[in-house]
């Protein structure tokens, strides 16, 4: 139902989809979002005056792993949205679910890293290391949340048969996020992970 | 039933006309496989010690390149208008000259002062 009101749309005057130019628009305000924090933490970085410090704490090996993880989640959505846009509801299942797995193994890693990080002491109001890091990485952290649950949605109504070649629009508005939050993650891994400041 | 939905898809991208065609699979393979390969260049340079006063622009230019590729080709910027770039692009360059403008403000500047 939804679907046929959906292709019954009429033209716009600038010949897009107003809920793809609407999305494109929310994912510009999230940039100035995440851009304040990514400034906040970059402001604070080596103005620490007690430990745990960055370079004490964060784990490479394991956060580069959670960073591929992620990246492929990105592959495996555009193939969803591919498998959904050619009307393959199984490729569309099975896609689907892959991207929402990705993106739950991601959080199993950020809930070690920090939960790990909480043992050795570092909390959110231990030190601007802690306030700026944990701010940062927990909503980013959040978002891949509510990016895991728009993807089951999704994977519920194609299950369901609500979700065919005429509705990929909301798989690719929802890939729209998902890749946004990956490419923010991109950021972080250069910035605070790789780049760490030693204080 | 299938071929109707099909049908209804062809019509959605007759109505709006600046919205293209989506690249396909093997283009996103080779862009996870150029991908994963950056990462792995941006780790191995972490562990380099030799190119620690380097590490900055090599760093900041590999990771350009994987955001520039994902938003191209998963978020389809480089078939889609040029207005969805623009909506995206102009937030996201106010958002670099905030961050660069408070690092300037906070970091250097109290350094001449």
């Amino acid at each position: 139902m939804a679907a046929d009101a959906h292709a019954a749309h009429p033209p716009t005057a600038t010949g897009l989809d107003t809920w793809k130019l609407g999305f494109w628009t929310f994912l510009g305000s999230e940039t100035l979002f995440f851009g304040s924090f990514i400034a906040t933490y970059m402001i604070y970085a080596g103005r620490n005056v007690e430990g745990p410090l960055p370079h004490e704490v964060l784990d490479i090996p394991l956060t580069t792993i959670s960073t591929f993880v992620l990246l492929m989640s990105s592959l495996a959505m555009v193939l969803a949205l591919n498998a959904v846009q050619r009307g393959s509801r199984k490729g569309s299942l099975i896609w689907l679910m892959v991207t929402a797995l990705m993106g739950l193994l991601f959080l199993g890693f950020q809930a070690y890293e920090f939960t790990h990080f909480y043992h050795v002491g570092l909390t959110l109001s231990t030190n601007l290391f802690g306030s700026s890091f944990f701010i940062l990485t927990g909503f980013h952290g959040a978002h891949v949340s509510i990016g895991v649950i728009w993807l089951l949605i999704l994977w519920f109504q194609t299950h369901a048969g609500r979700i065919g070649p005429s509705d990929a629009l909301k798989v690719e508005i929802a890939g729209l996020y998902w890749h946004f939050v990956d490419i923010v993650w991109i950021v972080i891994f250069t910035l605070i992970y790789l780049l760490q400041e030693p204080g | 039933m299938e071929e109707t939905q099909m049908a209804d898809a062809v019509d959605r991208n007759t109505e709006h006309p600046e919205e293209h065609d989506h690249p396909g699979t093997m283009t996103y393979l080779i862009v996870a496989a150029v991908l994963t390969i950056l990462t792995a260049l941006e780790v191995a340079i972490f562990y380099i010690p030799a190119l620690s006063n380097v590490i900055v622009p090599l760093l900041l230019t590999l990771t350009t390149g994987k955001f520039v590729l994902v938003v191209m080709f998963y978020m389809h910027l480089k078939m889609d208008s040029q207005i969805f770039t623009g909506v995206f692009v102009a937030p996201m360059l106010l958002a670099m000259f905030l961050v660069v403008a408070l690092i300037v403000l906070f970091n250097v500047l109290p350094a001449y002062s």
